[in-house]
């Protein structure tokens, strides 16, 4: 997907990029993005749990979802609010940017009882 | 222990205490069977050393659960090779089961070179059909369409993949709780599968044995890890009229047992690695034993069946 978008236009690419963050980014590639924000915030995937299980945002900032189980697990918007992750492995990130300000909530689509929420506030 | 059967309601040559006593020996690869009323234990090991059949029956089956092909960290880095042992220890049978029951998680992470690795490893084993229902490690992309296309083809699955079969008289039911699953619930069998399940015993008289066979437990073996199904009552609940209901589950990757009625739950053992009891962990998830130790905590179910007989002998062995 990488090599395609590189072969299109600049705006292009500035316009699939902006989009690609807001809904998932994998591994390195928000890596060289993340200078462009202030702030990154975390979520610890451990032991089966959203670590914090409640996270206060602002708008337009980034957040990032780590797994640190040996098991896969999601990160889904029960309102279908943001665009799901893939499964995650061991080690594997998730990134999205918190749109407009509200309370979103998420779970793991393979292990249910794994829920957390997103407070966005305003920027 | 004594074999002499104080109390026989069922004429099945098992008391209660009789029963216990198996629920005890679950585990630790004990095979048993009933001979002329006496009930008679012999390991694994033993009976594939004689070299003696089994007493004739009319039906046998073997489950094999949680292969997890894919996975490679601490608790098994090799699960390919578990799977392969498990499978010799089927070859080895002196009475090879008529079929195969997987219940779940064949692979780790959903992906095709895993299933091409388990379908691969899989050639070796003498018995060649081979039932299956998906867990939720086979269905990561959210809608289990590999999984489908691969293994519930042939058994031209309904809704998300249920199924029913007979085989010698029993009932078997193949049911699907891994998809679409709620924020906060359980495993799930939703409401078409539950009206499918309705309508396909309907037409059962009440002496058909049955078996179902699951991938989560269908009864609530610790929800506080998601170990149970939400709507499981539900289904059950169709089921309570018969004599014989025999539910058949993996995703817990241990041996657990509980009988209520006519109904026996059974969870299997993985041939991958095991998981922590109930509780006994912060989490469930791969548990790292001692390498001596792997493999007397995974293994395999034996099931068979005598006619005229009210319950089914389930047997696990384990790999070591």
């Amino acid at each position: 997907m990488y090599r395609l978008i590189r072969n299109q236009t600049a705006l292009i690419i500035l316009a699939i990029s902006l989009s690609f963050l807001t809904n998932f980014a994998l591994g390195q590639a928000e890596k060289g993005a993340s200078a462009d924000v202030a702030k990154t915030n975390q979520i610890v995937i451990k032991d089966f749990h959203f670590t914090p299980q409640t996270l206060t945002v602002k708008a337009g900032e980034k957040i990032t979802w780590i797994n640190r189980d040996e098991e896969p697990h999601t990160v889904v918007s029960v309102e279908k609010q943001f665009k799901k992750s893939g499964p995650l492995d061991t080690d594997q990130e998730f990134t999205v940017t918190a749109g407009a300000p509200g309370t979103y909530t998420y779970f793991c689509s393979v292990h249910p009882k794994m829920t957390g929420t997103i407070i966005v506030e305003k920027s | 222990m004594s074999d002499y059967i104080s109390h026989d309601h069922e004429h099945d040559g098992i008391d209660r205490r009789g029963f216990l006593q198996c629920m005890a020996w679950a585990g630790t690869g004990l095979l048993w069977t009933i001979s002329g009323g006496v009930l008679v234990s012999k390991t694994l090991a033993q009976v594939a050393k004689a070299g003696t059949p089994l007493p004739a029956t009319d039906l046998s089956f073997l489950q094999i659960s949680d292969s997890h092909i894919g996975f490679s960290k601490e608790a098994n880095k090799d699960v390919t090779e578990t799977f392969k042992i498990a499978l010799d220890r089927i070859n080895a049978m002196p009475t090879p089961p008529s079929f195969l029951i997987h219940t779940g998680d064949i692979s780790q992470l959903s992906k095709p070179e895993e299933f091409d690795t388990f379908d691969e490893v899989l050639k070796s084993c003498r018995t060649k059909d081979v039932f299956y229902v998906p867990g939720e490690h086979d269905v990561l992309d959210g809608s289990g369409k590999l999984y489908r296309e691969r293994y519930l083809k042939s058994v031209e699955g309904k809704g998300s993949g249920w199924y029913s079969f007979n085989k010698n008289g029993v009932h078997f039911i193949g049911l699907v709780n891994v998809l679409n699953l709620q924020a906060g619930g359980l495993g799930q069998l939703g409401d078409d599968q539950l009206e499918w399940l309705e309508a396909d015993v309907k037409g059962l008289g009440t002496s058909t044995p049955i078996v179902v066979f699951a991938h989560i437990p269908l009864w609530a073996v610790y929800p506080e890890w998601g170990w149970g199904t939400s709507d499981s009552e539900q289904a059950l609940g169709y089921l309570k009229r018969f004599g014989s209901v025999t539910v058949l589950n993996g995703h817990i990757h241990q041996v657990l047992q509980k009988v209520e009625g006519n109904v026996m739950f059974h969870t299997a053992m993985s041939t991958a690695f095991p998981q922590p009891a109930p509780g006994t962990a912060p989490s469930p998830g791969p548990m790292t034993v001692p390498a001596d130790k792997l493999r007397g905590m995974l293994g395999l179910t034996s099931v068979r069946y005598v006619q005229g007989k009210s319950s089914l002998a389930v047997v696990d062995s384990n790999l070591s």
